[in-house]
């Protein structure tokens, strides 16, 4: 009795039937017909848009920041003229943007991106990196803006009472500083943009949710792929997570103390 | 268009008034003043005077509502003056320090110079660690702001200020944000370069400063100036009688 319960490496039959059919599963799932591909070339689709956007969005973000900033800062003390419309009609389009942009879903910007907008392409990684790039750039201003705005007054007008013009105060002295306060943020950011780039598939893109889907509909088996899906999500944004704490860690040891 | 002319003041000021945007609280009611080279113009008052507004007119860090400020012969506040130009010439100490935290004490000081007066690096820095024994700090070139103390702090921006080669200094408050036993290290640097011949305009508390380094003391109240005359006169026979209140309370 003892020996054999010890010995009975054999599992009881219920465990041992699940486990031949995990296994089943598994290979139905990933390995017959190389299933797995969807899933790794999806991975790739929705890595590469997600860094294009991250790019695009930092770039318009910062462009949206410094209008934005520059226009608070400087509209009251502008006698006028050519120089403050320019400024005020920017910060006008800027403000278009950032309430349209954060005022509608982004699978709904996406779909207008590629049926309506971009209707005669059909490159829909670029269309997916664009409509992505400005949806994230419209949070990554504000993120940035906020940065701007934590800077001491006297900052600026330290720089500027050294000489140094409006733009050079800003690159020298105030982005800098702003960039740095923000930078875990705008990681959170990246974080953020990765999960939202899994409504691709309304455009028909296989990023990686796409491939799992794919899967699902061939196999009619959804726990499978739709759990590797969430799993390769999780195990990404754990690592930039933990990327994000470094990073803070390192900028709270740096000269401020 | 040159500072050098001995006859001319440096900075001339007529009728400066500021409103605050739309409201009628005047900051500035009319100040005149003209400020010769190598004078020490002590500015004291009462908080909400307006003396910290008419330091800060003076480059422009505050826009007036009216007046004129020529600094070295050129309005300032004319559209044609390039305002960056001459902010090079105008050294300014702040209340805060406000020293740049993400660069070196080098860094701070050779920033204006390479960028704005094409300086090569090795002479810029060159210059900045003479500047920085001048107040005994040449140890601290490659620390970080927020290692020093706070008279360090001031210290490292007046010889920031000094740096761009400026024909006037302007002090706004720089000792009233530090501890009492750090007031003094910053008064001796700003008397040294007093002697030197700086032509400065200081807004302070300090009246021992007003007393033995200013050449004149100007007293300002509700945006006027009521008092402008030789330290002698305005401490020890003072006959304007909201200046003899604000010095009952202050001395």
């Amino acid at each position: 009795m003892y020996y054999s319960s010890l010995l009975a490496l054999e599992l009881p039959e219920w465990l041992s039937d699940w486990l031949a059919d995990i296994g089943d599963q598994f290979y139905l799932n990933f390995i017959k017909d190389q299933r797995y591909m969807y899933i790794l070339k999806g991975l790739g689709i929705t890595l590469l848009v997600t860094f294009l956007a991250v790019l695009l969005g930092i770039v318009l973000g910062v462009l949206a920041a410094i209008i934005r900033s520059t226009h608070d800062k400087l509209v009251t003390d502008m006698r006028g003229g050519f120089g403050k419309a320019v400024l005020s009609a920017l910060n006008f389009i800027t403000n278009l943007y950032l309430t349209v942009i954060r005022g509608t879903p982004v699978v709904v910007q996406l779909m207008i991106a590629y049926f309506v907008i971009f209707s005669s392409s059909n490159n829909k990684v670029l269309v997916a990196v664009l409509a992505f790039g400005f949806n994230s750039g419209a949070y990554v201003a504000e993120i940035i803006r906020s940065g701007i705005m934590s800077i001491d007054q006297g900052q600026f007008e330290a720089g500027r009472s050294l000489g140094f013009n409006f733009v050079q105060t800003m690159a020298y002295i105030i982005i800098p500083q702003a960039f740095k306060n923000v930078l875990p943020a705008l990681a959170n950011e990246f974080i953020v943009l990765l999960k939202e780039t899994s409504v691709s598939g309304y455009i028909g893109l296989e990023d990686m949710t796409k491939g799992g889907d794919i899967i699902r509909s061939r196999t009619y088996s959804a726990f499978m792929p739709l759990l590797a899906v969430a799993a390769i999500y999780l195990v990404i944004v754990i690592f930039f997570s933990r990327l994000v704490t470094i990073l803070e860690r390192r900028l709270r040891n740096s000269e401020r103390q | 268009m040159s500072g050098s002319d001995p006859g001319k003041p440096v900075i001339q000021v007529k009728d400066l008034k500021k409103y605050y945007n739309g409201t009628d609280i005047k900051a500035l009611d009319g100040v005149s003043m003209d400020i010769y080279k190598g004078e020490v113009v002590v500015i004291i008052g009462p908080s909400g005077s307006g003396k910290s507004t008419f330091l800060r007119s003076l480059n422009l860090l505050e826009r007036p509502t009216s007046g004129t400020i020529l600094f070295e012969g050129q309005d300032i506040t004319s559209p044609k003056t390039d305002i960056n130009k001459l902010r090079q010439k105008m050294g300014m100490v702040f209340q805060h320090f406000n020293l740049f935290p993400h660069m070196t004490i080098l860094d701070n000081m050779t920033l204006g110079p390479r960028k704005l007066l094409s300086m090569t690096k090795p002479s810029a820095e060159a210059k900045a660690k003479e500047l920085l024994k001048k107040v005994a700090l040449e140890d601290r070139a490659n620390a970080y702001p927020s290692q020093l103390s706070g008279g360090q702090k001031q210290r490292i921006a007046i010889v920031r200020a000094l740096c761009m080669s400026p024909d006037v200094m302007l002090f706004d408050e720089p000792t009233s944000a530090l501890d009492p036993e750090m007031v003094g290290e910053v008064l001796d640097v700003m008397k040294v370069l007093a002697r030197s011949g700086m032509t400065m305009v200081v807004v302070t508390h300090e009246m021992g400063f007003a007393r033995e380094v200013g050449t004149r003391v100007v007293f300002i109240d509700q945006g006027k100036i009521l008092v402008s005359d030789t330290p002698d006169k305005v401490f020890e026979n003072p006959d304007n009688e909201r200046l003899k209140t604000f010095l009952a309370k202050v001395l």
